[in-house]
């Protein structure tokens, strides 16, 4: 039998109490350098810096105050205020799986501040850089702390203003402004979904607060309104964390500067649809229901998919992207087989933040010393020139591949061996997805660090400045031993039941010798293998050969933005004509007929306002009469 | 008459924030009289800015201890009521920000008397090294004086007094623009006469109100009411005149007719107590004289308020589609207000137990309207022209690119006006609608249909209206600017602030409405003394 999410209980003062300001230290933060701004210019990055370690701090505080309390009263809600009257309280909800969250994007946000003040110290508007990570970070943390439906979505708008203002931060270069709009109208797909399906939450339940809807859902309902919610709500999952169908922005979102790939676009915005998912868990996505299976369908495509585009990028932050989009599809995989499946999904997802953001930032530090230079065939035997990034880079490699005894073993491992349990076609789809993983990382490695120089004429790497090597030291040391840590005995899933559910007694036991857990091993070390032969063995071109089908169809994202395009763009398009066409001949003689009728009226009307102050007193005059005969009328009916 | 005279007991704690303005004015006097010229701005300044502050702080203490008097003051002349408090208390911030407006230089003519044009103006001018009439303080303290009488009055004689206390000095200050003279002494004019016309209503219906009741205190009144026959023509006549000179100075239509000429052509400071100050007074007035002094009168009043409210809001918004003056605009907006606020009041007398509901909405929507609208005309000050401030819409064409922030600031207050949400004027607009339909739904009796009508009329007249808040958006920032663009003046420190406070008043309150709402529920739930 499995247990029930534990009750909510009321909670104030402390540092849970006061757990809004971690929400405002970053937006004041944000305020101060966006309103005072060429003021700040020369200490801007360092209080942007302090706002976001005075928030991990505040993070810490409430983490420890939270396990001090029994399991069963870990689910603490704070009230803030009534912000739309008789409709929704403002509040936050510090549970296990917010603080889980809180801590990952105050700690790694903060890391990766201190890693841009290096990383950003040549560009002029790097005071504005750390204005919009501060207010990313706030609306992040107001996303996963808000105790309602609609404090998430105003986070979850503000991160998407944020990712925008920051994909777009190199607004000179076109390309950087296109990938931007480009992220911001596939977003709204998705934000449209969460909306909808927020709409229908409130004229199903009237309430949009976690704990109303804790009271008024039996856990396991299923019914077609519940489904309908499930289903909008993973379709705002999969805009906000690029899963198939809107994947296609996520790999044009690395035109922003790297910090904020490693920040909003691997570590924590991407993950937000898995929270949903999670958060909603209990109430629309119970296990075995059709939403949580679509769930689970959307994640293993997408880890496929995502995989495969991997293998074809030469450069090097697209290969990044893609990987995120494969391992956030485990994560969703994880969210769609019940809690279970969670706290393995929740485990990836923080173990991902940190090797993910390692290797995003060594990225950067690699383009950093090769003149922003991202094309991998432009590498090679970078090893020796920048020891420190090369061995970081190494430690988040191995733990993303599966290496025994790295974070991501355990996490994707866990991730792999549930879905093959509950859901077998799909677990050993993720099996396969963890092959191809291994090769796609390696190629990049092989090209990356290993073999002969290619480097351009005027490239002199060096390895870059401690400010942005010590965050990589940091975050490499969780991708060693945060996976087995969380993992091992269940420490995640234990903790997670008060806000997840799940099983006391039934916490699953990590098999280090399971038929999937091997399988998965012999069919990474084939890909490594295979990397070595085509990347390590032989000499890289340094100019893109031209590949099979296969490599031009991974190369082109699948086909993704031509199907966006023959499918929705075209189509669209066409609709637009047609509209506007009928529009044109019928709807526009409605509208303009009506705009007319109002301008000429205001038109007509105007001619009152004659200018003279005797027609003015005689419409008071005609008014008082008229008033006048009204009351007199009224009254005697 | 027994012939023996009775000291009149007066509640100087209740009322010391008025004695400390009208004080505070008669100094002001004394100082034009005795103190010379080069000196009195400077002894205004702080005059005038520590009496408004120090009245308000009188608000506060009286809040604070708890000590809101729950009977007439004054021998029944006024209630310093829950409700009266708190209109205070925005109309002494209002005034506050207002008067750092005025202190900037430029606004105010030298010599308001002599011919525009003429050699004794420049005389005046050189004299005055471009201060101007110092006189617009005193005249101010007076007019925010009478503001705070006004909707505190619990007799309508003293509402009177109010009423002309608070108007003359205000049709003078109309007429002291330093710019475009001939027009700011049209606008005085045309306030004075028509001002004058509607005191005269209001006056007559207090004197048949008298004929009917024998009394003119608010209660007195309304107890007759209940024991007379309330369907007495005399009252009837009586409530129509008195409804007269109130919905003039709320400048509901149809009597709207001076609001766009006077707004326009006062000087811009002036334009924005006006739009702000007298608006919430009138409100304040307003709404007493209909829950206090004709409660019993409901059944009469409501559908002729209806349609009045359904007129203003539609006539307000669909003549400012058509006006190319940004004050002008302005001033058909704040028509287009008063019609949404009226709908709040309407909402009041429907069962008294949803009064307290209402009664929060509007005061909650005159508070965060007020001081919009104060940042709105701060904004417009300085936009200018080499003959004063570019009124003209096209001159605002692009605004947005040479002036980002400015551009960005007044687009917000425009947004706040249009009632988008994450402004305040959204929760405002919210509030007074939502109050509607609920009293609707309450009272019964069909007239939840009627309500509901209303409601619906008042969300069409905001979507009018938002079209036209918006094409200045639009304006501004889609539109290239002009070669011989207007010239942005560089802001002084209290234009700065005003416009600061107001942008993070609509921005604070348009996420966290509790700060404002929870204060305006605690005033509303003491009502008013009845």
């Amino acid at each position: 039998m499995e247990s029930q999410v534990a009750e909510i209980v009321q909670h104030t003062g402390g540092a849970i109490g006061n757990a809004w300001l971690m929400i405002a230290f970053p937006l004041v933060g944000a305020f101060i350098l966006l309103v005072f701004n060429r003021f700040t210019n020369r200490w801007g990055h360092l209080l942007g810096v302090a706002m976001s370690l005075a928030s991990f701090v505040v993070a810490v505080l409430a983490f420890f105050e939270l396990i001090g309390f029994g399991e069963e009263e870990r689910r603490r809600a704070v009230h803030l205020y009534e912000f739309i009257p008789g409709m929704v309280d403002m509040g936050l909800l510090i549970d296990p799986l917010s603080i889980c969250f809180a801590l990952l994007i105050t700690g790694v946000g903060s890391l990766i501040h201190i890693y841009s003040i290096g990383y950003m110290a040549h560009d002029e508007h790097r005071r504005r850089f750390f204005s919009y990570l501060n207010l990313f970070v706030a609306a992040m943390l107001l996303l996963v702390l808000a105790d309602n439906y609609v404090g998430l979505f105003i986070g979850w708008e503000g991160v998407g203003l944020a990712s925008y203002l920051l994909i777009g931060f190199w607004q000179f270069k076109p390309s950087a402004a296109t990938a931007a709009k480009k992220a911001f109208v596939v977003n709204r797909v998705g934000d449209l979904g969460l909306l909808v399906g927020m709409f229908v939450i409130w004229t199903t339940f009237g309430t949009l607060t976690f704990q109303g809807l804790a009271e008024k859902i039996t856990p396991g309902t299923q019914n077609g309104t519940m489904l309908a919610i499930g289903l909008l709500l993973l379709l705002g999952a999969c805009g906000k964390s690029a899963q198939l169908p809107l994947q296609s922005w996520l790999l044009d979102a690395m035109e922003g500067p790297t910090p904020v790939s490693a920040l909003i676009h691997a570590a924590t915005m991407v993950t937000a649809g898995v929270y949903l998912v999670v958060r909603s868990g209990a109430f629309f996505f119970p296990e075995g229901s059709g939403a949580a299976l679509a769930v689970a369908i959307v994640g293993a495509v997408t880890l496929l998919a995502g995989a495969i585009i991997g293998c074809a990028k030469d450069d090097i932050k697209k290969g990044l992207a893609g990987s995120t989009m494969s391992q956030i599809g485990y994560m969703m995989l994880g969210a769609g087989l019940g809690p279970a499946g969670y706290a393995f999904a929740i485990g990836h997802l923080i173990t991902h933040g940190f090797f993910k953001a390692d290797m995003f930032l060594g990225a950067g530090s690699v383009m950093h010393g090769m003149n922003d230079e991202v094309d991998m065939r432009k590498y090679g035997a970078l090893r020796k020139a920048m020891p420190i990034t090369y061995v970081t880079f190494m430690i988040g490699y191995l733990a993303i591949i599966g290496f025994p005894l790295l974070s991501g073993y355990f996490t994707k491992d866990g991730i792999i061996e549930t879905a093959v349990h509950h859901q077998p076609i799909l677990g050993w789809l993720a099996v396969i997805g963890a092959g191809v993983t291994g090769f796609y990382m390696s190629r990049m490695i092989f090209m990356t660090f290993f073999g002969e120089k290619r480097w351009a004429d005027d490239a002199h790497p060096h390895e870059s400045p401690l400010v942005m090597t010590v965050p990589l030291m940091i975050l490499s040391l969780g991708a060693i031993g945060l996976g087995g840590w969380l993992v091992l005995g269940g420490t995640l899933y234990k903790f997670l039941i008060p806000a997840v559910g799940g099983n006391i007694n039934e916490v699953p036991h990590f098999d280090f010798f399971s038929t999937p857990g091997l399988v998965t091993l012999a069919l990474v070390a084939v890909g490594v293998v295979f990397a070595w032969m085509r990347y390590g063995r032989v000499a890289v071109p340094s100019v893109q050969p031209r590949g099979n089908f296969l490599t031009t169809f991974a190369r082109r994202d699948l086909y993704g933005d031509a199907l966006n395009e023959s499918l929705f763009m075209r189509p669209g398009q066409w609709l637009t004509r047609l509209a506007v066409f009928f529009d044109n001949r019928g709807i526009d003689g409605v509208v303009n007929g009506l705009a007319a009728g109002i301008g000429g009226s205001s038109g007509r009307l105007r001619r009152i306002q004659t200018g003279f102050a005797r027609s003015y007193a005689l419409s008071i005059l005609i008014g008082a009469a008229l008033l006048t005969g009204a009351l007199l009328f009224v009254g005697n009916i | 008459m027994n012939g023996a005279f009775e000291a009149p007991t007066i509640e100087y704690g209740a009322l010391a924030p008025l004695l400390v303005i009208f004080g505070a004015a008669i100094i002001g006097v004394l100082v034009e009289a005795f103190a010379p010229r080069y000196l009195r701005k400077a002894i205004h300044v702080p005059l005038t800015l520590l009496s408004v502050a120090g009245a308000f702080a009188l608000v506060l203490l009286q809040v604070v201890r708890g000590q809101v008097s729950t009977a007439p003051s004054a021998m029944g002349a006024l209630a310093v009521d829950g409700p009266s408090l708190f209109i205070w208390g925005v109309i002494l911030v209002l005034s506050f920000v207002c008067v750092l407006l005025i202190n900037d230089e430029g606004h105010f003519v030298a010599s308001a008397a002599a011919v525009p044009g003429s050699s004794d103006e420049e005389e005046a001018e050189a004299e005055s090294h471009g201060v101007g009439h110092t006189e617009v303080y005193p005249l101010v303290l007076f007019a925010v004086g009478g503001m705070l009488l006004f909707p505190a009055s619990h007799d309508l004689l003293m509402m009177f007094v109010a009423l002309e206390v608070m108007s003359l000095p205000l049709y003078l200050l109309c007429g002291l623009a330093r710019r475009r003279r001939l027009l700011s002494q049209e606008a005085s004019m045309k306030y004075f006469l028509l001002g004058a016309f509607s005191s005269a209503f209001f006056l007559y219906g207090t004197a048949m109100i008298y004929g009917f009741a024998g009394t003119v205190s608010l209660p007195g009144i309304n107890q007759a009411m209940a024991a007379g026959n309330s369907l007495d023509p005399l009252l009837l006549i009586g409530f129509a005149m008195l409804g007269v000179g109130l919905l003039f100075k709320i400048g509901a239509a149809p009597f709207q007719a001076w609001k766009p000429d006077v707004y326009q052509g006062a000087p811009t400071p002036i334009t924005a107590l006006m739009a702000s100050g007298t608006l919430v007074a009138a409100f304040g007035a307003v709404l007493r004289v209909f829950w206090v002094g004709l409660g019993n009168l409901d059944w009469n009043w409501r559908p002729v308020i209806w349609v009045v409210a359904a007129l203003t809001m539609i006539v307000g918004s669909i003549l400012a589609i058509t006006q190319t003056e940004i004050k002008r605009m302005l001033a058909y907006s704040s028509i287009a207000h008063a019609g949404f606020l009226l709908v709040g009041v309407l909402a009041t007398s429907a069962s008294p137990a949803r009064n307290a509901d209402s009664l929060k909405a509007i005061l909650f929507y005159l508070a965060v309207y007020g001081i919009t609208t104060v940042g709105a005309f701060a904004v417009v000050t300085l936009i200018r022209d080499p003959g004063g401030e570019a009124g003209h819409l096209s001159r605002w064409a692009g605004l947005g690119k040479r002036a980002p922030m400015l551009a960005g600031t007044f687009a917000f207050f425009l947004l706040a006006f249009a009632g988008i949400p994450l402004t305040s004027g959204f929760f405002g607009k919210y509030a007074v609608f939502a109050a509607a339909l609920e009293s609707g739904t309450q009272a019964g009796d069909g007239l939840g249909g009627w309500m509901a009508g209303l409601v619906v009329v008042g969300v069409i007249a905001s979507a009018i209206a938002a079209f036209f808040y918006v094409r200045v958006i639009v304006l501004m920032f889609f539109s290239e600017p002009a070669a011989d663009g207007p010239s942005i003046a560089v802001p002084s420190m209290g234009t700065v602030a005003v416009i600061a406070v107001s942008l993070l008043v609509t921005v604070g309150v348009g996420l966290y409405p509790e700060s404002v709402l929870g204060i305006a529920n605690q005033a509303a739930s003491s009502l008013f003394i009845r």
